[in-house]
């Protein structure tokens, strides 16, 4: 299924000399950085994982407008970074464990701390710390899984915990119902759909690229393969937005706080 | 999904070679693979999908209304509009709103931050607000948790607070109920027809009273807290129905382990699960709530049994608020049907480490136990204690392995305290707790079902086996991550207790 995906989307000419696993044109772990930012501005400079991160905590702080609002129609969302692996079924309680839960996400400091142990329920079969001991960011901005990923309690310091570590999109086969609805709406991390089973096509560690658009696709640069992904849809703009909230105001569907 | 698994069932009822179908028997021991013996080949349908009607023209139909199931009803009227269809995202008002001091302080922060400090909530009388999770433990931050609610709720003025302030004599607190979902039912917030929204996955528990209820997450709640309203999507139904006389030796969570194991922890992912049949109306209220607690588990959305006289005896003392109940129309769609006839289940238990790893309670007879749990939303009402009285009662003999009992509410307590466990000459649950060896009751809360602080009472520490009657087996959930955790019902996790291994309830109760 992977394989026959991969097989429709060959190597585009930008990517396909990252067969190769040390691929020079692959920015090096010290910048590496995902991007919101329109196609047609290319040139425009590719705004950090730090800086995201402070306007999400912004929100939490300021009425200050969503730092995405400049997205339109033709706004591309592209994320690069290493990815981390896991499989089927990974539930809220591997995600966050409920000793963990007195951290109320809403509170900025307690945020930064949920992200310290994003998927620190794994068990001791993983062999690599998602988040290192000590740190409170991952290495790695894209999480890929199997089916049913986020699946257990409703508890939203589930993504909250993976976006507060500068995880920037998961990928999975499916989603448990509230995970993916809890995504959308705090706009922490992108739940993406994936056509094959690309848990079993990646490893942890591999540097991957995802770009979402007409057809949305992961670049896997470590082994030189493409994969189509599932369209996100109208939830995409909210993500982009940064919430359920900062879209509707965007909208003009719930009046602006400063009015 | 759905179509996929009935198209594997059928295939399993075909007799093609001895070696597929005796796999079959032995992995998955379902009614119908008993009703296949080689004397009598049965007929009978184990599952089938609705039939297909076919697309009437619009010509055709004029105003004629389509059939709706109790889920697309509820959410009709709950959205002020006369007909829905599964995938359409309408804005419903909610009846209640449930938080709880896990989820409840951040659904409050965002409501604060969206809404503004000085803002109020839509409707002081429909929220809901119960203390439950890390309650007996001396964690700041979980104390620290509690004190946020009440401030929110004194500020709020908020109708239903039940709260805690005495930490060590829960007794000495008596607003303070336990386990939320058990609390809802008892204090007469679970009403036919109304639409009830928690911060809590095991919310859909209130499903068994004829409404729609389903978990949310805290952005979710803000903005129920600010508006009284959600957007929700409409579920396709999956209709259970479950017929003939429920064996002595079963349980409600017999029931729903059995059928998670059939459609997998994902097999209900976005739907509604209905629960029909006389098996499903012989069933008290407490066993219908348990029906429900575990759609969750099996990815559904919400879980629903139609109200009938047993709802309406016991909703008599607990609410003075008028109700409409609502029934699926004779015509309505349900994206497939399942059947079951209860007479020929087995008990079941959910192995480590996902909640659909079923296995036949004798075929564990092996798996050495270190503990049995027995408490939670799940499996710690008073019917569950009363059912773990009767398997002590009927061997007379001692636990052979530590048994924590965590009664759900504080009315659960009271109960276990106090109502005599029928054939046991007037003994209430607790004295017969005590002569099997039992740990004393704990005080009542969500306890160790999922782990908790590490001073949670009966925490899985150690890398042990838990035979438990919860929710969830997921590694880690109960504490340790290479702790072992069978899920079961009452009856199989006391007569687990009595063995030390994983047992039958039939060892003792025939």
């Amino acid at each position: 299924m992977a394989a026959a995906a991969a097989a429709a989307f060959p190597a585009s000419s930008t990517f396909n000399h990252s067969s190769t696993t040390q691929n020079p044109s692959v920015p090096s772990l010290s910048s590496l950085s995902f991007s919101r930012k329109p196609v047609s501005s290319v040139s425009c400079p590719i705004r950090s994982l730090e800086s995201l991160k402070l306007n999400r905590c912004a929100r939490f702080l300021s009425a200050a407008a969503p730092s995405a609002a400049s997205s339109t129609a033709s706004a591309a969302t592209t994320f690069h970074g290493l990815c981390y692996v896991v499989g089927d079924n990974i539930d809220t309680d591997q995600i966050i464990p409920a000793e963990y839960l007195t951290l109320v996400p809403s509170n900025p400091d307690e945020y930064e701390k949920l992200g310290s142990y994003a998927l620190i329920g794994l068990p001791a079969s993983y062999q690599s710390r998602f988040v290192e001991p000590g740190a409170t960011k991952t290495k790695y901005s894209i999480v890929i899984g199997g089916d049913n990923f986020g699946c257990g309690s409703s508890r939203e310091h589930a993504p909250v915990a993976l976006g507060a570590s500068g995880v920037a999109a998961v990928v999975a086969e499916s989603y448990a119902r509230i995970f993916f609805r809890n995504s959308v709406a705090t706009g922490e991390v992108y739940p993406l759909e994936s056509e094959g089973r690309l848990c079993e096509e990646c490893s942890t560690g591999d540097v991957v690229t995802i770009e979402l658009g007409e057809d949305s696709k992961l670049i896997n640069h470590t082994t030189g393969k493409e994969y189509k992904l599932k369209p996100i849809g109208d939830a995409g703009p909210v993500i982009e937005a940064g919430g359920i909230f900062a879209y509707a105001r965007k909208a003009g569907m719930i009046p602006s706080r400063d009015a | 999904m759905a179509s996929s698994a009935i198209a594997s069932r059928s295939s399993f009822l075909k007799k093609d070679g001895t070696g597929g179908f005796s796999a079959f028997r032995r992995q998955s021991p379902f009614p119908c693979s008993a009703q296949v013996s080689r004397k009598k080949v049965s007929k009978k349908i184990a599952s089938v999908m609705a039939p297909q009607q076919s697309e009437r023209k619009p010509s055709t139909t004029g105003a004629v209304k389509t059939g709706m199931t109790m889920t697309e009803k509820i959410l009709a009227r709950a959205s002020e509009k006369t007909q829905l269809v599964p995938g359409e995202n309408v804005w419903v008002n909610v009846d209640i709103l449930m938080t709880h001091d896990v989820c409840g302080p951040g659904s409050i922060g965002i409501f604060k931050r969206e809404f503004g400090e000085n803002a109020k909530v839509w409707d002081r009388e429909k929220v809901v607000i119960i203390p439950d999770h890390y309650i007996f433990t001396t964690d700041e931050r979980a104390n620290r948790n509690v004190d946020i609610l009440r401030d929110f709720c004194t500020e709020q003025n908020i109708k239903y607070f039940y709260d805690i302030k005495d930490l060590g004599n829960f007794k000495a607190n008596p607003d303070y109920k336990g386990v939320c979902h058990v609390a809802l039912a008892q204090e007469g917030h679970c009403r036919p027809g109304e639409v009830l929204l928690g911060t809590d996955s095991h919310t859909c528990t209130a499903g068994a009273f004829g409404q729609f209820a389903t978990g949310i997450g805290n952005t979710d709640a803000g903005f129920v807290l600010g508006t009284g309203k959600l957007l929700l999507k409409v579920p396709p139904t999956l209709r259970f129905v479950m017929d003939g006389e429920m064996p002595d030796y079963l349980l409600a969570k017999d029931l729903i382990l059995q059928i998670i194991g059939e459609i997998s922890v994902a097999g209900a992912t976005y739907k509604a699960m209905e629960f029909v049949g006389s098996t499903v109306e012989s069933l008290t209220m407490e066993e219908r709530m348990t029906l429900c607690n575990m759609v969750v588990e099996a990815g559904g959305k919400n879980g629903i049994i139609p109200a009938d006289s047993t709802t309406y005896k016991y909703l008599e003392d607990k609410t003075s608020l008028p109700y409409e109940p609502v029934l699926s129309d004779g015509d309505a769609r349900f994206l497939s049907e399942y059947r079951f006839d209860i007479s020929k289940l087995e008990p079941v238990v959910a192995k480590p480490h996902s909640p659909d790893n079923r296995a036949l309670a004798r075929e564990c007879k092996d798996v050495k136990i270190d503990r049995v749990y027995i408490g939670s939303c799940t499996g710690g009402k008073t019917e569950d204690f009363m059912a773990a009285a009767k398997v002590f009662l009927a061997s007379g003999k001692k636990v052979k392995v530590p048994t924590f009992l965590v009664p759900a509410t504080q009315k659960v307590w009271m109960d276990v305290y106090s109502l005599p466990v029928p054939g046991s000459g007037g003994k209430t649950c607790s004295q017969i707790f005590e002569e099997a060896g039992c740990d004393t009751p704990a005080s009542p809360s969500c306890g160790a079902c999922l782990g908790g602080p590490r001073d949670t009472y009966a925490r899985m520490n150690e890398p042990q086996v838990c035979v438990s009657t919860t929710n969830r087996n997921f590694p880690g959930r109960m504490g340790h991550k290479e702790g072992q955790i069978y899920l079961a019902s009452p009856y199989t996790a006391a007569a687990s207790a009595l063995t030390g291994f994983v047992t039958d309830p039939r060892e003792f109760l025939q």
